[in-house]
């Protein structure tokens, strides 16, 4: 004999995160069964293990993780939810693995809206859907009211890396062209000028994408790819450096090419805010030998991730480490690391 | 980007340049009021540009830089307090005090914040009854009229909760301080535009005769800085210590008059203390008495705080222009941005700063 429950709770009575929904009980379920499965379900996520079995074609295993904690948790152009797993998707195909799974862990403050989090959910599962990949294992926990704020998303992915290709930071070597695939700073600026307290409107919106397709048409054409980043935080301007430091190079670029919208400027103008240190989220540098350059744009401008791709610069044999500009007068500056904090919490 | 592009025309500024060459016959040495001037400078490699002839120094108008120390540890001693909401520009978080910056007090549990307008503190006052709500009103000329503004507001609508740490500066004093200085090089000045937009120039004549000195008042992106450059060079081959606009689509002769109004209602002048320099007479303002309670120094009873610099940094030197940022030995070795000896280095507007962030020695 079974006995029906005498008070089931159903979840909906809710429109906030209680702290029994993380407390691995009824609502627990409930929050599972309504929110985030109908969303997310597949094969292996249907299974509610603790685990995913999975089985990895062959090659070498990309593995990555990123904590997202962006404020506000819905900016012009996405939300927290897409930014986790386009985040995650890219720092995969940027290393040339072909992003296949990720899991997700959510901690959520007691209080958040239920109707948010859904909609939060679901940019994942579309976002997941878009960039071919699944979420296979996932966790949730709640903390009190003002322990964290509305609610923080960790993703993890792994991937399996293509025959024949090697991308390392390291692998710049002078006549190298450097090509980006768009416009710099606008999720950056997006996030900042829709911040509380700055009293300013703008149509910035984020250029927050997967760039899983585009980088591999890049690499069936060109496999011989140097290096690949995504410039996220720290703008344009830190990946440079990166680059440049890990293969002990200089780089110059040329400021006539670097495009930036003009909105974007505008608010970089008046904030005091360079475009080059401000993060991108859907956005590409690539460093290739300058004979595949031309190739390279092509396949780029063929994507709309890409629509915008230019040449930015060259690495050289000079200064190596650093990252020198070429102003449109004809003078040069050291074009530096972004000092401690420009925006907090852009992603 | 319309009042923007045109002025950053690398066709314009070429020729510019060779005007500049063409009249220059011999060295002349031109001081740069405004440290927003100083970074355009910098990060344009205006100074890679022009000829060997003409030697820009760097001027005390940084108002991050010339903030008193005793100031910074009167803004920490207030931000730490737990009733307090702290609010400031963003620059002013890094500067260091004896043994501590504001991020840090903001890490410690204090309640600082960044904003962009005084009015903004306000709001967060109205908001926050229960609070006490501190703005940091630090600035030249051009931040007054908005921080007596917010003052102005606060009194009127009766915002109790609401005061401001004042450490307002003014230009001409500090020009009359270098150009009385026994080390002096300047021969003429880049008057600082936005400045000039609040207060006019009317006020830079006195100061031109007085001490023979061609001043221009001038704006901040390329082309205006080579056009201010070639007027005050013109002025010195003539002899000619006059005071001439070239930022006109800013600046007029007597300024904005009703911002000058607001800032006399709010403020009196006073003797200030100027980081690195020292006291300057007349060169700051401060609250009128009617506007006493929202003077955070009174509020918070901390105005007997007094505080001395580290013998270490020769800031001094550097904001009177008698020292540039890479004379000095602790420039990029002990002196960095992540680890500033001085404030010339902390704020964005700082000499040293520009210096590092746009042309530490690298080989071109």
């Amino acid at each position: 004999m079974t006995i029906a429950p005498l008070c089931p709770t159903p979840i909906m009575q809710h429109e906030t995160v209680q702290m029994a929904h993380g407390a691995g009980g009824r609502l627990s379920q409930a929050l599972m069964q309504r929110v985030f499965m109908p969303h997310l379900h597949n094969a292996f996520l249907d299974l509610l293990d603790d685990q995913a079995k999975l089985d990895l074609p062959p090659g070498r295993v990309a593995f990555t993780t990123d904590s997202y904690v962006v404020s506000p948790v819905f900016f012009p152009g996405g939300n927290i939810g897409e930014l986790a797993v386009n985040g995650t998707v890219n720092d995969l195909a940027v290393g040339g693995a072909r992003p296949l799974y990720l899991s997700a862990g959510f901690v959520l403050e007691e209080g958040f809206s239920l109707a948010e989090l859904e909609t939060i959910v679901k940019s994942m599962a579309d976002a997941a859907r878009k960039a071919g990949v699944m979420v296979v294992t996932g966790d949730t926990k709640v903390v009190g009211k003002g322990q964290c704020d509305k609610i923080f998303i960790n993703t993890s992915g792994i991937g399996v890396i293509r025959e024949g290709v090697n991308l390392s930071c390291r692998n710049l070597a002078s006549g190298d062209t450097i090509i980006l695939s768009g416009t710099v700073g606008d999720h950056g600026m997006a996030i900042m000028t829709s911040r509380e307290g700055l009293s300013f409107q703008s149509r910035i919106t984020s250029d927050c994408a997967a760039l899983n397709a585009m980088i591999a048409a890049v690499l069936d054409v060109v496999p011989a790819v140097h290096a690949m980043r995504d410039p996220t935080r720290g703008g344009v301007a830190a990946t440079l450096n990166e680059l440049a430091v890990s293969s002990g190079v200089g780089i110059e670029i040329n400021e006539m090419t670097v495009p930036v919208k003009a909105d974007v400027r505008g608010a970089c103008e008046l904030l005091g805010v360079d475009p080059l240190h401000v993060a991108n989220e859907g956005k590409l540098v690539v460093a290739v030998a300058a004979a595949d350059a031309a190739t390279v744009l092509e396949v780029m401008r063929s994507f709309a991730e890409g629509r915008d791709a230019v040449i930015i610069g060259s690495v050289v044999d000079l200064h190596p480490g650093m990252v020198v500009m070429r102003t449109a007068f004809g003078s040069s500056r050291i074009i530096d690391l972004p000092l401690g904090e420009q925006l907090p919490r852009i992603c | 980007m319309k009042y923007i592009d045109e002025y950053r025309d690398p066709k314009l500024a070429r020729k510019l340049l060779d005007e500049i060459r063409r009249t220059a016959t011999r060295h002349w040495t031109i001081m740069e009021i405004c440290g927003g001037q100083t970074h355009s400078i910098m990060r344009n490699g205006i100074d890679q540009l022009l000829p060997d002839t003409i030697e820009l120094v760097h001027g005390p108008g940084c108002p991050v830089c010339v903030t008193p120390l005793e100031s910074i540890e009167r803004a920490l001693l207030i931000a730490a307090r737990k009733e307090v909401i702290f609010t400031s520009f963003g620059d002013m978080l890094r500067v260091p005090g004896s043994s501590k910056d504001l991020f840090m007090v903001r890490s410690e549990g204090g309640d600082v914040r960044i904003l962009f307008s005084p009015l903004d503190a306000l709001q967060i006052a109205r908001d926050n009854p229960a609070k006490e709500v501190v703005f940091f009103a630090v600035g030249f000329e051009t931040t007054a009229p908005a921080n007596a503004m917010a003052v102005w507001q606060a009194a009127r609508e009766g915002i109790e909760n609401f005061s401001v740490l004042v450490s307002q500066v003014m230009v001409p004093p500090a020009m009359r301080a270098i150009l009385s200085s026994p080390g002096n090089r300047v021969q003429g000045f880049l008057a600082a535009g936005h400045v000039c937009a609040v207060m006019g120039y009317e006020e830079y004549e006195p100061v031109a005769r007085e001490f023979q000195v061609p001043i221009v008042p001038t704006g901040f992106e390329p082309v205006d800085l080579l056009a201010g450059i070639l007027k005050t060079v013109e002025l010195l081959e003539e002899g000619r210590a006059e005071v001439v606009n070239r930022y006109g689509r800013v600046v007029s002769r007597e300024g904005n008059r009703v911002a000058q109004e607001l800032i006399d209602k709010v403020f009196e002048v006073t003797d200030r203390q100027w980081r690195g320099i020292g006291l300057i007479p007349g060169s700051g303002l401060a609250l009128r008495e009617v506007f006493d309670r929202f003077d955070a120094e009174k509020k918070f009873n901390v105005s007997h705080i007094s505080a001395t610099e580290s013998p270490l940094c020769m800031s001094g030197s550097i904001l009177q222009g008698t020292l540039k940022p890479d004379g000095c030995p602790a420039f990029a070795r002990e002196c960095t941005p992540e680890h500033p000896l001085g404030a010339t280095m902390v704020s964005s507007e700082g000499a040293c700063a520009a210096y590092y962030n746009y042309h530490r020695n690298f080989a071109l």
